[in-house]
Formats: structure tokens, C-alpha cells, sequence
């Protein structure tokens, strides 16, 4: 835009130092308060929740509708608030177990596969030894007991073969533990079709080794197991010598094996206790929970509660913020796909928002924005006032014009 | 001869969240000039020079290069401005030779689609008019019809014009692959300056000061006016520093400027016209070399009066500690890094260990600690406290070591990514080495807590609270806090890498006398260090290694820096040394049988 009288315009000079000095700064923030990054955050879930609605409102339902809807889902009812409370529990057990090896920079990505074996081994219990509880021999909690600890060391196994690689042969965690996913779905599956060679192909409710009922409700045991596990990993991270261990070794393995902490062993020890970890959520999921084993027992669980563990810091307090925002989206998304026909993926699209947000806010967490704007109005204001013949009227188109292109760097930005 | 200013800088302000990395800072350079920056670390030399390169982006000032105000916004644009920097980390590809290194990333000229359409029509039109007033009879003859003008029709010229992106590609198949060689101009480059080079080696044969050849070689050739060199000697022998200076005059009797940012008081005094100081950001004053000297200088860049004076005094009650036999160690590729080594250490005294970086210091601190595997030869203790009894340390852990009752301390070279955790706090950070004790599976944090307390008023570490992770600490501190915590254990053997590396001055002497004192206390205390003034300075005696080699140990109070530097570089080992070492050792341990 050249001015008429074909001297360079402010607009144009505005353009130029645009071109010379970028718009937007991206600064490290350093010594940032600490009620920040939570400022930042509970913005975010704020807006993810508000994206959910829009979503909502733009396929058909109504603003209000979406609210409410939300909020029965999981708290109309104290069935629906224990159900709640079961969802949460077992994304929680899962992060808790993957945490002590994300803190020792151990990327397990197997929680999947390794709870998955724990349930196996568990219904592997219940099939074989359900007939001795039948005919008097065993008592139903003597076969949850042995299921508990048959779930734990079918977890712990599939969790320490990976381990051992890496401790001996520094294989990559990564790609091990996610392949290892596969293969428990597979026998899994091959277990299914050997107990139920025909048919449905589905087993059905097992009889025996149901975790009882506690004031009339379901799930009650899970949830106390899981809120004492919290606290007892907590304890364990925090003040035992093991957990500093871990933390040593995470941050640098070098000054692990210059204060003499044998690496191999505590990734082996650590692998060993995410694993039983997950052992206990199978056991609690088919014991506490579905009574039965399908490959989609987990459901992804142990891929979720990868992020719910990195969201909730390792701190397994602030885990439970985050395992409950979640359970409580996939609640409030089902009911919402219920009630307007959305279908099933809606749920996963408000876990998807809601991640989406809540990931990218971190970004503001760690940097801030600067924005050149200021500085360069500064210095059209002092041109300002040097040149006093300058039209107001003139200086507001320019204002405006600056406006304009200032929303349109945003959108650049947001792009 | 009048001087013009090549790049003058005005205000220029940069932070980095809070800190304040220069603070208005005004500076000129000269043509054919070489100015020094010198400041201590975190002084904010390198990023003030880093502006100039255009790896930051200062948040105020002016640059202007020739007295034009110019934007320089990436490296690129640094080089379009005649900038070069020499960063301390070379970046080259190994696995090239020098020449291609140097030509690497070279861009065919721009070829401007619009200038060249415009080029071939005058071009044209010229020979067409030229054509039309071309008169055939003023130009006879068989020759001068070769000679004669054509007539280009349209269509002609439309074909012309439409070959032009092939010519395009074409050029620049040329340039990037028909004539890739461009040794020759290269070489000019090097001769003209009288580097000592071949151009065909490839970087992963060569010494840490050919590298540096290489990336001078590789800024002059792109053409830089104005040459940056960030901390060019901290990795050089004596003999390379003054090869160093001599390229480094010759550029600048060419009329190139010459900017080294160093915290080397002597080199600032050898090599240099002008100094600029800067301390905390801020740029305290531009004076002649000729007209300073070095306490002013120092006073300059601390602050305050410094006196630059170690006192050694003679050790006493001398006894072997750590003997050390015939140690040898590969690495994983199965070369040796440590070939025969032999030494004793000895109580009350420190041992320098002096040697161009990577000569198998790291390894031969970490074989003794139980870090690195020992291939052959024997790492024995004399233990004190158990009548001089003789502990063998070869092949043990670390926490063997400590249950051997050996009191080993061990300030390592890498200060956060293996002395301490920088991520942890301070009181963390006390117990890393003694959060076994005990039965209990938990820690215990009352101990390291007092222990964090005491070095924090001891040793005067500045930090917030004892809760402050680590890394958040300046480099001072942080060392403050490993080599208290390391004496604190009370050693009877300490162990020091580069202790004072990237510590500022005072600093720096608060290690030099923490380690006197301990050797006071009758600790056998090994020191690397990489300033050989310093290392004269202190040390009693000086252990010389190159590749993995001991080739020599000289006495600390008659040692000569350029002898040192020529053991430095010495291939082969002299057999003399050695024999005279083991018989000193012998001689020693004798003696040492004696006292006791």
C-alpha cells in the first residue's frame, strides 16, 4: 500500500521493520511464579472443555444440554459416582505403575500388554482352580489370593523380559515393550479360542473369585486398593533410598555408576515393580471388575495412562487430577453420544481435544510469547510526535491498519 | 595510519529472562586490528560476539558495519555482512577432508530469473541495432564477416528466453558437481595467510589445532571481514598457541579485525591492540595493550583488588598414598587410552596432571575411582589408618572401594552430568555419595541437610535456599558445592578434573586453596588442569601424559611451560623418564618405610 503522494507511508516503514525484526519472540520463561504453570493449566482444561461444547453444539445438541449432560454422567447417581470412581482407579493404577520407570527415563510403553498378562493369569486361575472352590476344597478368598499373585508375576514377567535386554544388551525400550503389547494380545486371543473352541468365541462370566461387594456397591475394594497404592508409591518415590536410585539414575547414568549404583539392577528391580503393578490392575480389572478376560480388557488403558503419568508429573497426587479429568470426559462423552447420537468415537474425540489442549499448554508453561508490537508503536508515537503536522485522522488509519496486520501475525501464529 | 571502524555496536541489550546478559553495551571494531574481549565467565562475552554472528538477536541496540546500520538476524546474514565466528566447539564433519569441510554448504550465485531475462533482451536488442546500422562496406574482407552482427528475430529471442531455467539447472549442476574441486582456491587462501595445512586429510585424523585451522580457513574462505574467535587456546599446547598468533597477526596486517574473547591475561597482553572488558553484562572500558598491564586488567574484570598469587608451601610428612603400576585400559574400539602408566601419589602433596585434552586423563581418574575397566597393571593404596597396609583397588566398584575403608573422594570433570544431579537439590545432592548408610529403606535427609548448611556458609555458595536444584547454581557454586561435599567425606586421597573449568576468578582460587589446604591436611591430592601457569603454580610435582602415555613427571617449583607443552606433544616415550621415575618411586617407598 503506497501512499499517494509517493513518499513511503508509516504503513510502509511499519512493513519494513516487520520484515527486519520479527513480530513475536519466543522467550524462555525463567523464574516464573509457581502458581503459574497452574494458572496455565486449569486455562487449559477450562478450554478443552469449552472446545468439547462447541464440538457439541456444531453436530446438533445444545449448549446448556452439553453441561448438564456432562455432569450427570458422573455424578447423578452414586452408582454412576462409584463407576466414576472405578474408571479413575485403574487409569491411576496403571500410572502409577509406569512411573517409577518413566522417572529412570525407562520409556515403558508395555503397560498395556503387561496388565493384560496379569488379567491372563489371573482368569488362567479361576478356570483351572474355580472347581475346587465349587466343591468346598478352597475358599473364594484363598483363589483370589492366589489369583492376586498369580496376576502380579505374570505382570512383573512380561515387564522384566524387556528389562533384562535393556540392562545387559541396551536394546531399545521402546520398541521392545510396545512389541511385547502385541504378543500378550495374541495369547490372549489364542487363549479365548482354546477355552471357547466354538460359538461366541467370547468367555463368559467366570463364576468364582469375585471381589465382594462393599455398602451394596461394586468396585469399592478397587478403589481403596488403588488410593493406598497411591500413597505407598508416593512414600516410595519420594523417601525411600530405591526411589532416590531411580531418580539418579533417570537424570544421568553417569553419576549413577560414580556413586557405585549398579544401573542393570535397578532397572531390572524397577521394570520388576512397574510390572507387578500392572499385575495388580489385571487382577483388579477381571477379579474387581469384568469377571471375564477379552483382548480389549484394557482398552488402551495402558497407553493413557503413559500421559496421565507425564501430565500428573510423577507426582502421583497430581496424577489423580489428571486420571479424573479423563474418566471423567470418557464418562460424560459416552452419555453425550447416547443422548444425541453422536456415536462412539465421541468420547475419544473430548479425550483427544482435552489432551490436544492440556499438551499444548505446557508450551506457554515453559515460554512466553513477546510481542514486537508495543516497542514499534512506541516508536511511531515518538515519530509522532516530532512531525507535528501530522493529521490525527491519518494516524488512525494507520492505527488501523496496524490492527489489521497484528490479527493477522496472530492468525500466522495459531496456523 | 588513519584507522576506519568496521563494525561498531550501540546499546546493545540482551536478556535471557531475567538475567541480564549485556547491558548496554557500546563497542568499536577496527580494520586490521585485533581487539580483545576478556571478561570472566558468564561476563557475557560470547553473547555479545553471538550477536554479531547472528546466533542471538540483541533486544535493543544498533549494529552498524561500516557505518551502516544493518539487521542480522541469522548467521546467514552475518556472512552476507563479512561476519565470521570460530565457535570453541568445532562443527565439522568428520568424515570429510578439510577442503570439502571448507567448500561444505557453499550456494551457486543467485541466479535472478527477472535480471536475466532482462540481460538477454538488451543483449539482443543491442546486437540487433548494431545489426541495422552495421554498414558492410566499411567492413570488408572475409574475417570482418565472421564478425558481423545477426539478426534475432522474436521467435529467437522467445526461445532464448524460454531456455533459461535449463541454463539455470545447468548452472548449478556446475557448480555443484563438474567443478567441486576448489582445492586450488582454497589453498591460495591458506597460503596467503601462512597456514600450515593439508587440505586433503580428513578431519578425523587430525589434532584439535588443525581443526581449528580448518574452521579459520573455512571463514576466510566464505569471504569474512571480521573474524570472531571464541576461546582459540583453550584447547592448544603453548607451541600451537604461538602458531596460533602468528595467522592471527598475519590476518591482521591484511587489514582484517580480529575479535578473541578470552579470560587468558598473558595471551590478552601477547596478541592483542586493544582490550575491551566486560563484567556482568556490562562493558567496563576499552583500553591499548600497550598502555595497561595485567593486575589492572584484572581489577578490570572482577571488580576489585585480586591478588594473583597461590602460595605453595613445601610439603611435609611426605608419603606414598596411591601407587600406581603399569596401568594400561582400552576403550570399547579396542585402542588404548591408557598405555603403562606408573606414578605414585603422595600425602601432602599435590600432583598435576598436565596433558592436551583427551589424552586419557578422564580414563586414568576414572580406572583409579573403579569407573573405568583396567586392562593391565596394578592401582594400590596405602592405607593409613590399617598400619600402612597395602589395599589393591584394580577392578573394584566404587562401593567396594568405600567398604575397603579407602577414603577416595573424586570431583569429576562433568560437574552436573556426573558429579552431581542438576535437576536435585543441594541436599540431594550432599547425599549422593552416603545415602547407603544405614539399615533403614528410607533415606535419611537431617544429615546431607546440616552437611548442605555448613559448605553453604563455609564455602560462601550463593543460592536461594538449600532446596534450590543445583543447575540453577552458577558454575562457581555448583563446583563449591561438589568439591565440598567431596572434601567432607575427609579424604586421604582427592581427586580433581579441571576443577576450575569455567570458574571465574575468585572463584577459582577459593578451589586453588581449598585443594592447598587439604594437601596441608596430608592428603595426597591429583590434580588435572589444562592452564599450565596455574598447574606450575601449584602443583609439587606435574605428571605429563600424551595419547595415553606418561612422558614425563617434572618437579612442580622448576618447571617450564614450553617444556611442558613440547611432553605434551611427545610421541614417543622417552625410556630415560622412566627408568628414573621407577627408581625414584623406588626410592621413595623406601624412604616412606623409614619414616614410618
Amino acid at each position: 500500500m503506497k501512499s499517494v503522494t509517493g513518499k513511503p507511508s508509516k504503513f510502509d516503514a511499519f512493513v519494513d521493520k516487520l520484515k527486519k525484526e520479527s513480530p513475536i519472540h519466543i522467550a524462555k520463561r525463567m523464574d516464573a511464579p509457581k502458581w503459574l504453570p497452574w494458572v496455565v493449566r486449569v486455562s487449559a482444561v477450562i478450554v478443552a472443555i469449552f472446545v468439547c461444547a462447541i464440538v457439541c453444539v456444531g453436530e446438533g445438541g445444545s449448549f446448556g444440554g452439553f453441561f448438564t449432560e456432562l455432569f450427570r454422567a458422573s455424578f447423578s447417581t452414586g452408582r454412576r459416582v462409584v463407576n466414576l470412581l472405578q474408571e479413575i482407579a485403574i487409569l491411576l493404577l496403571i500410572a502409577l505403575a509406569v512411573t517409577p520407570a518413566f522417572k529412570m527415563k525407562f520409556w515403558n510403553i508395555g503397560a498395556e500388554g503387561q496388565v493384560l498378562m496379569g488379567a491372563l493369569m489371573s482368569v488362567v486361575c479361576i478356570k483351572y482352580l474355580g472347581t475346587y472352590v465349587t466343591n468346598g476344597s478352597m475358599s473364594d478368598g484363598g483363589l483370589i489370593f492366589i489369583c492376586l499373585i498369580a496376576a502380579i508375576v505374570g505382570g512383573a514377567g512380561w515387564a522384566v523380559i524387556p528389562a533384562i535386554f535393556k540392562a545387559k544388551w541396551n536394546t531399545n525400550e521402546t520398541l521392545f515393550t510396545l512389541m511385547m503389547n502385541y504378543i500378550a494380545t495374541g495369547i490372549v486371543a489364542f487363549s479365548i479360542v482354546a477355552w471357547v473352541p466354538a460359538g461366541s468365541f467370547t468367555l463368559g462370566i467366570l463364576p468364582q473369585g469375585h471381589l465382594p461387594n462393599v455398602g451394596g456397591y461394586p468396585y469399592i475394594i478397587n478403589i481403596i486398593v488403588v488410593a493406598i497404592l497411591v500413597v505407598l508409591v508416593w512414600v516410595y518415590l519420594r523417601f525411600s533410598k530405591h526411589g532416590y536410585e531411580i531418580s539418579v539414575v533417570g537424570e544421568s547414568v553417569n553419576t549413577a555408576r560414580y556413586i557405585g549404583v549398579s544401573v542393570p539392577k535397578v532397572i531390572i528391580r524397577t521394570m520388576l515393580l512397574s510390572g507387578m503393578l500392572c499385575g495388580v490392575a489385571g487382577w483388579l480389572l477381571v477379579n474387581g471388575a469384568s469377571f471375564s478376560i477379552t483382548t480389549e480388557t484394557v482398552g488402551g488403558r495402558g497407553f493413557t495412562a503413559i500421559l496421565v503419568s507425564w501430565l500428573g508429573q510423577f507426582n502421583p497426587f497430581a496424577m489423580v487430577v489428571v486420571a479424573f479429568l479423563v474418566a471423567f470426559l470418557t464418562k460424560g462423552g459416552s452419555q453425550l453420544a447416547s443422548t444425541y447420537n453422536f456415536g462412539g468415537s465421541f468420547p475419544k474425540i473430548m479425550t483427544g481435544i482435552f489432551f490436544f489442549i492440556f499438551i499444548a499448554c505446557e508450551f506457554f508453561v515453559n515460554y512466553k510469547l513477546k510481542f514486537n508490537f508495543e516497542h514499534l508503536r512506541k516508536e511511531k508515537n515518538q515519530n509522532e510526535c516530532v512531525a507535528d503536522d501530522v493529521i490525527d485522522v491519518q494516524a488512525e488509519d494507520d492505527n488501523k491498519n496496524n490492527d489489521a496486520t497484528e490479527s493477522n501475525m496472530d492468525e500466522e501464529v495459531t496456523d | 595510519m588513519e584507522k576506519t571502524v568496521a563494525i561498531e555496536l550501540k546499546g546493545i541489550t540482551k536478556t535471557f529472562g531475567e538475567v541480564v546478559a549485556n547491558k548496554d553495551v557500546n563497542l568499536d571494531v577496527y580494520r586490521g586490528e585485533v581487539l580483545s574481549i576478556l571478561g570472566e565467565n558468564g561476563s557475557g562475552k560470547t553473547t555479545l560476539m553471538n550477536m554479531i554472528a547472528g546466533i542471538y538477536f540483541p533486544d535493543e541496540g544498533q549494529i552498524f558495519i561500516d557505518g551502516k546500520e544493518v539487521v542480522i538476524k541469522s548467521p546467514k546474514d552475518a556472512f552476507a555482512h563479512k561476519i565470521g565466528m570460530i565457535h570453541q566447539h568445532f562443527k565439522l564433519v568428520d568424515v570429510f577432508s578439510a577442503a570439502d569441510n571448507i567448500i561444505l554448504g557453499e550456494k551457486a550465485p543467485r541466479f535472478d530469473m527477472r535480471a536475466e531475462v532482462q540481460r538477454v533482451k538488451d543483449e539482443y536488442a543491442e546486437e540487433n541495432k548494431r545489426f541495422e546500422e552495421y554498414d558492410e562496406s566499411e567492413h570488408p574482407g572475409a574475417l570482418a564477416y565472421l564478425q558481423k552482427p545477426k539478426y534475432h528475430s522474436n521467435a529467437q529471442l522467445n526461445l532464448k528466453l524460454m531456455s533459461l531455467p535449463f541454463e539455470e539447472i545447468g548452472r548449478k549442476i556446475k557448480f555443484n558437481w563438474l567443478s567441486r574441486n576448489r582445492v586450488k582456491a582454497v589453498q591460495s587462501i591458506a597460503n596467503r595467510f601462512g597456514f600450515q595445512i593439508d587440505l586433503k586429510k580428513k578431519i578425523y585424523d587430525m589434532s584439535v589445532s588443525e581443526k581449528q585451522t580448518v574452521e579459520i580457513i573455512k571463514v576466510l574462505y566464505r569471504g569474512a571481514d571480521i573474524l570472531i574467535l571464541d576461546e582459540p587456546t583453550a584447547v592448544l599446547t603453548p607451541q600451537e598457541i604461538e602458531k596460533l598468533f602468528d595467522v592471527i597477526r598475519n590476518m591482521r596486517d591484511s587489514g582484517k579485525s580480529i575479535i578473541i574473547i578470552t579470560h587468558k591475561l598473558n595471551e590478552v597482553m601477547e596478541i592483542s591492540d586493544r582490550v575491551a572488558v566486560l563484567r556482568k553484562g556490562e562493558h567496563i572500558a576499552t583500553v591499548n595493550t600497550a598502555e595497561t598491564n595485567e593486575q589492572e586488567l584484572t581489577e578490570m574484570m572482577v571488580g576489585k583488588k585480586v591478588s594473583l598469587n597461590i602460595d605453595r608451601t613445601l610439603p611435609h610428612d611426605v608419603v606414598d598414598r596411591l601407587i600406581v603400576k603399569n596401568l594400561t585400559a582400552v576403550d570399547h574400539e579396542g585402542v588404548k587410552v591408557l598405555n603403562n602408566i606408573s606414578f605414585e601419589a603422595r600425602s601432602g602433596e599435590i600432583l598435576g596432571i598436565a596433558g592436551i585434552a583427551g589424552s586419557g586423563q578422564r580414563q586414568l581418574l576414572e580406572a583409579i575411582a573403579g569407573l573405568y575397566k583396567v586392562n593391565e597393571g596394578e592401582i594400590s593404596y596405602i592405607d593409613p589408618f590399617n598400619n600402612n597396609e597395602k589395599v589393591d583397588l584394580r577392578s573394584k566398584t566404587p562401593v567396594q572401594i568405600r567398604e575397603l575403608g579407602v577414603r577416595l573422594s573424586f570431583v569429576p570433570e562433568d560437574r552436573l552430568g556426573m558429579g552431581l544431579v542438576g535437576n536435585m537439590d543441594l541436599v540431594d545432592n550432599m547425599m549422593l555419595r552416603s545415602y547407603r548408610k544405614g539399615k533403614s529403606i528410607f533415606l535419611d535427609r537431617k544429615a546431607p541437610k546440616i552437611l548442605a548448611d555448613k559448605i553453604v556458609e563455609e564455602l560462601e555458595v550463593v543460592t536461594p535456599s538449600t532446596h534450590t536444584a543445583v543447575r540453577k547454581l552458577s558454575g562457581g557454586n555448583v563446583q563449591k558445592v561438589l568439591v565440598g561435599r567431596e572434601i567432607a567425606a575427609s579424604p586421604t586421597v582427592l581427586m580433581a578434573a579441571y576443577p576450575v573449568r569455567g570458574l571465574d576468578i575468585n572463584s577459582s582460587y577459593t578451589i586453588y586453596n581449598l585443594l592447598n589446604e587439604q594437601k596441608e591436611k596430608g592428603v595426597a591430592v591429583i590434580f588435572v588442569g589444562e592452564d599450565l601457569d596455574v598447574l606450575i603454580e601449584l602443583c609439587d610435582r606435574i605428571l605429563v601424559i600424551c595419547a595415553g602415555q606418561v612422558t614425563g613427571i617434572v618437579e612442580g617449583r622448576r618447571a617450564i611451560k614450553e617444556q611442558l607443552g613440547l611432553l605434551m606433544t611427545k610421541t614417543d616415550v622417552d625410556e630415560n623418564q622412566i627408568s628414573i621415575d621407577e627408581l625414584t618411586i623406588k626410592q621413595e617407598t623406601e624412604q616412606g618405610g623409614e619414616e614410618q
